[in-house]
């Protein structure tokens, strides 16, 4: 097979290594160092897609980041990614590509009956259509609009590519490696400073790549090479190529995507596919260059109509003709190099120069090597449906309105150039403002908002001279500031060619009894008539008018289209361009992988996992382990073929009728340290504090300002000065964040230190009538007799020969103790427990035992203490000291907290003493009342209770305390369940609390 | 993301952090007689300037200390921060 379009002797690619692919199931041959554009173009192949709207034919309009066309979904070891730009993709043996938006084929597309039909699709269409009615939208417009909208298909399966995330510091952070990014890079890299430079492309060197100019006395391409070179062997200089910096954040923080394996044909094992990079720069270089915009004319979508600048790149870089029977139509000079460079390889190009007459070096150069060119011609419209087979040219006025002797040229392509757009999206994100300057039609940046700079063309320079020497200087001058080193470079002798001024023709006008469509954004299928369209029906801001015409929404965000768009308004409105404004430029600047933004915090590392030095032992138990907060705890010990209600309901029973233990290690846990602790507890619980004695816990409950519960736990008085806090699972950390606030902040007079030792201690609850027969086991030198160590008591002891201390304290509302160890003795203590508990018929018992416990007890957690309930609610009243002033408490005297019939905490069981309330159920008198039912308060949470075996649940109830008895329904719409039950006191079980004293 | 520069550690990024809202708000003494107005004052009422304000943020993956800066609302400049004991001009 040969390739019509490839030539023989120019290009950067590797001849020598062909690589095979396939497009829509047909396969073909590239070369290394090509992407799938320039091997589809060199295999003659321009029809690659479907526009969005109208389904016309699509092939190449760029050759990077701009494109908008060629949109493909890629295969790559048996994965795909939508919407990849074929003129970015690099070719991989083996690499596979689709067209998009189209059925069944890109070749017979059915719906580009919208093209025929486009009459019914003008500007604003959805918006009008599919408004009313409007109970047409979830079933009938929506589901249209989806099929019809939109690309490529997202893979479903997951992605077994790994992807992560790097922070990095540096003094000058540089975007582009254009001759501005080149020459300040190597300025500031010479003078010391930290550099980092990014290039988005494979091959650095930016518009050095396919000029025709010199730099010293080596061509820019050699000049860039070298530069590259040197820096890459620089201690301080990080040079990353395929590296894209897509947005500017706050405080010079930049973010930047960087495809590692993207252009290969798969990942090896460790490699990521992408990394991200979080980058603090003390200074930014913005150097991203221009973009060349076209010129609107008629059928100006047709495959066939490119870029100048794309047709010179594909010439140069990849030794492809994007045609061999050219027309160039341009109103600057720029688009001389890309006919001078067809000529030099043997193809006559004709160019149409919309100036009357121009006077340049390139263009004599043009003329003296026998060149076509007319002046004051344009092209009218493109002719050809899948491919460009001729064009409409004309004579144009000299004051751009008419056209004069209409004429049809054959050729097979258009090559348009409209002058250059500076590419400012990084600056503009900075926050810094934008200027529009006249002698280029184009913004460039204002004044610097943040730490940044904007070099060469990305500033509106458009020499090659003028460029090097500013970022020769600013890359001296910005690293000087920094490192304080005075090393300057001298900047190199330039040769270029001299530009004449180009014309501020953008637009052909439509020739009489005509109505081509006109595109100004290719990919959203945006046209001249839509937007005079939306400016006839009353749209003005800039803002408005890309949303109702979608101008500039495409995943290529307007690059080529937003400015002739901005001109477009302007000449309507009679408005200058920068009185109508630009839309806001915001990140990414091209699109970002989801799998890139995730990085490694995916699945299980999407948190930390916190395990207690037990676990090893629970897994070897059958625990079957559920998340709590960062913690993994034992749910419930499985034996034989017992499900979760089974298993945690014998673990309950045998908590209540011989012994049980439970992994509490990771009840949060607070030291608390200085002369001033207990003046301090006693501020920041609602009970009295002072008179705590050493060797005692006490129960406390925590209020936020607003008399809302924070929280509740035990704190044991360790020794004079020296208390042990412990605080629920859940609320550890915004425990220790508020006393820290109250010691540093409200009364910094106060003494007292305060310092996590939650992973410090490994903790057992022992609970159940025979808890101290066991515990007497374990401590066998140790008095733990009711006297001894009474309810809330404290002792020191010795757990054969471990430190370990005990506290009488109970979750369950049986006899139970808490025994502490440090954490490296975790494990020994346990196996301790169990190893003596055996007599006993201890068994373990994991966290939905612990629920039902707790709940059958009327014990309130993290349910109740849900953030919106106070200590009345909550049953917690008693608790609160009139004698003293705490957090919180002022706020207690609002008067919806003292309305008689305030909501409060009740037990709630089934008539049928069957039915399980499903939790968040509804408390309702009446279930068949009109929607929406009065709601009466909130099923907190449920269980069996395995003391009266029969369902029981906790419920917030509004007028809770004088409801008991009463018969209410528990409606729950989710689970499709209306339960009648009946209201008795939340304290289920041993109400007078004697056998946690027993 | 923002860059704090936290008057014991150094400049650290945003994500270090937690957000504790204005630091000028005073809280009533303790067993002091307060008016609801006064006490909702505190609790609930925070003025959202445009512009400079003083504000406490909480070095949590880092120190633990409660230290104040003073900030842009609207340009995110940070023009200095504090220890929480030092006196504040604004
Ligand atoms: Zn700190």
């Amino acid at each position: 097979m040969t390739q019509s379009f490839r030539l023989d002797k120019t290009g950067l690619i590797n001849k020598n290594k062909k690589i095979s692919f396939k497009f829509n199931g047909k396969s073909y041959f590239g070369y290394e160092g090509d992407t799938l554009a320039s091997a589809l173009i060199a295999n003659g192949v321009h029809l690659v897609g479907r526009s969005f709207k109208y389904h016309r034919p699509r092939g190449f309009f760029g050759a990077g980041v701009d494109e908008p066309y060629a949109i493909v979904q890629l295969y790559r070891n048996g994965e795909t990614d939508p919407n990849v730009r074929a003129t970015e993709q690099e070719l991989f043996e083996g690499l596979e590509a689709k067209s998009v938006n189209c059925w069944p084929s890109v070749n017979f597309d059915i719906g580009a009956i919208n093209n025929f039909l486009n009459i019914f699709l003008p500007a604003g269409f959805y918006y009008k259509t599919f408004m009313w009615p409007r109970s047409f939208w979830y079933k009938i417009y929506e589901p249209f609009i989806r099929k019809a909208a939109g690309f490529g298909a997202a893979s479903t399966k997951h992605d077994k590519e790994k992807y992560e995330h790097k922070y990095e510091y540096c003094d000058l952070l540089i975007a582009g490696s254009g001759p501005s990014g080149l020459a300040s890079a190597y300025a500031a890299a010479k003078n010391g400073a930290r550099v980092i430079l990014a290039e988005d492309k494979p091959r650095y060197g930016g518009s050095l790549l396919t000029s025709d100019v010199s730099i010293g006395n080596q061509s820019g391409k050699d000049w860039a090479d070298n530069i590259i070179a040197e820096l890459k062997g620089m201690e301080n200089v990080i040079v990353k190529n395929r590296s894209q910096i897509f947005g500017y954040y706050d405080h010079n923080m930049l973010v930047m995507s960087e495809r590692i394996t993207d252009h290969l044909p798969k990942s090896d094992k460790h490699t990521p596919k992408q990394r991200m990079w979080y980058i603090r720069a003390k200074q930014v270089v913005i150097s991203s260059g221009s973009i060349e915009r076209p010129i609107v004319f008629g059928n100006n979508d047709t495959p066939g109509v490119v870029l100048a600048s794309a047709a010179k790149e594909y010439m140069k870089v990849y030794g492809v003709l994007v045609g061999k029977k050219p027309v160039i139509f341009t109103n600057n000079d720029s688009a001389y190099e890309t006919a001078i460079e067809f000529k030099k390889n043997n193809i006559n190009p004709v160019v149409l120069d919309s100036r009357k007459n121009p006077q340049s070096e390139i263009i004599k150069e043009a003329l003296s090597l026998g060149i076509e060119v007319k002046f004051s011609h344009v092209v009218v419209a493109a002719k050809g449906y899948k491919k460009v087979k001729s064009c409409d040219i004309a004579m144009i006025s000299d004051n751009k309105e008419n056209l004069i002797d209409i004429t049809n040229i054959k050729c097979d392509c258009i090559c348009v150039s409209g002058f250059w757009t500076p590419t400012i999206h990084l600056a503009s994100q900075s926050g810094s403002k934008t200027k529009f300057v006249e002698d280029i039609d184009a913004f460039i940046p204002d004044k610097s908002k943040q730490k940044e700079i904007t070099l060469g063309s990305a500033n509106g320079v458009f020499t090659l001279d003028e460029t090097l020497k500013t970022s020769f200087q600013k890359g001296y001058e910005l690293s000087k500031e920094i490192t304080n080193q005075d090393n300057k470079l001298q900047s190199p002798q330039v040769s270029e060619k001299q530009q004449s001024k180009h014309d501020k023709f953008w637009c052909v006008p439509l020739p009489n009894g005509k109505n081509y469509k006109r595109f100004l954004d290719f990919q959203n299928d945006v046209a001249v008539s839509d937007i005079e369209l939306a400016l006839r029906e009353g749209y003005r801001s800039i803002e408005h008018v890309k949303r109702y015409t979608t101008l500039g929404m495409a995943t290529d965000q307007g690059r080529t289209s937003n400015l002739n768009g901005l001109q477009l308004v302007s000449k309507i409105e009679n408005k200058v361009v920068p009185a109508v404004g630009h839309t806001t430029f915001r990140p990414p600047y091209t699109p970002v992988t989801i799998g890139a933004i995730v990085g490694r915090e995916i699945g299980k590392h999407s948190k930390p996992t916190r395990k207690s030095p037990m676990h090893s032992w629970h897994e070897k138990n059958n625990a079957v382990f559920v998340d709590a907060g960062v913690w993994l705890r034992p749910r419930y010990y499985k034996k034989d073929n017992e499900g979760l209600f089974e298993a945690s309901k014998r673990e309950a029973e045998n908590v209540r009728k011989n012994v049980g233990v439970c992994d509490v290690t990771t009840l949060g846990k607070i030291d608390v340290k200085g002369k001033d602790s207990a003046e301090f507890l006693n501020r920041v619980y609602t009970n009295a504090w002072l008179k705590l004695p050493v060797g005692k816990a006490r129960y406390g409950v925590m209020l936020r300002e607003d008399g809302v519960v924070m929280d509740d736990g035990t704190t044991t008085r360790i020794s004079e000065n020296h208390y042990h806090m412990t605080t629920t699972t859940a609320q550890a950390a915004n425990v220790l964040s508020h006393l820290e606030y109250y010691l540093q902040i409200v009364w910094p007079e106060l003494d007292v230190n305060v310092v996590s030792s939650t992973e410090q201690w490994a903790g057992a609850a022992i609970a159940g009538p025979k808890s101290r027969d066991l515990l007497q086991k374990i401590f066998p030198d140790t008095d733990v007799s009711n006297d001894a160590l009474p309810f809330m008591g404290f002792l020191e002891a010795n757990l054969f020969g471990v430190k370990a201390r005990i506290f009488r304290i109970s979750f369950s509302g049986e006899l139970a103790y808490e025994v502490n160890v440090e954490s490296d003795n975790g494990n020994f203590m346990w196996e301790k427990i169990i190893e003596n508990g055996k007599h006993f018929n201890l068994q373990p018992y994991g966290t939905e035992a612990l629920s039902t416990l707790r709940i059958e007890m009327g014990h309130v957690a993290g349910s109740e203490l849900d953030g919106r309930t106070i200590p009345y609610d909550t049953g917690l009243d008693g608790l609160i000291s009139k004698k003293k002033d705490f957090i919180g408490k002022r706020s207690l005297l609002k008067k919806a907290f003292n309305e008689t019939d305030r909501q409060r905490i009740v037990g709630v069981v089934p008539l049928d003493k069957k039915t399980s309330i499903p939790e968040g159920s509804h408390l309702v008198n009446d279930p068949k009342a009109k929607m929406p039912i009065l709601k009466l308060g909130h099923i907190s949470a449920s269980c069996w209770s395995v003391e009266h075996n029969n369902p029981f649940s906790l419920a917030i109830l509004k007028d809770g305390k004088n409801m008991i008895g009463s018969k209410l329904y528990a409606m729950s719409p989710l689970k499709n369940k209306t339960i009648p039950v009946e209201i008795v006191s939340s304290h289920y079980v041993d109400p007078k609390g004697e056998r946690v004293r027993s | 993301m923002l860059y704090i520069k936290c008057p014991y550690c150094g400049y650290r990024s945003q994500n270090e952090f937690a957000y504790g809202g204005d630091a000028t708000i005073k809280r009533p003494e303790l067993n002091k007689e307060v008016t609801d107005k006064e006490w909702d004052n505190f609790v609930y009422l925070r003025k959202s300037p445009r512009g400079k304000h003083l504000e406490l943020w909480h070095h949590v993956s880092g120190c633990r200390q409660w230290i104040k800066v003073l900030r842009d609302t609207n340009t995110h400049e940070i023009f200095n921060t504090y220890k929480s004991e030092d006196k504040v001009e604004t």
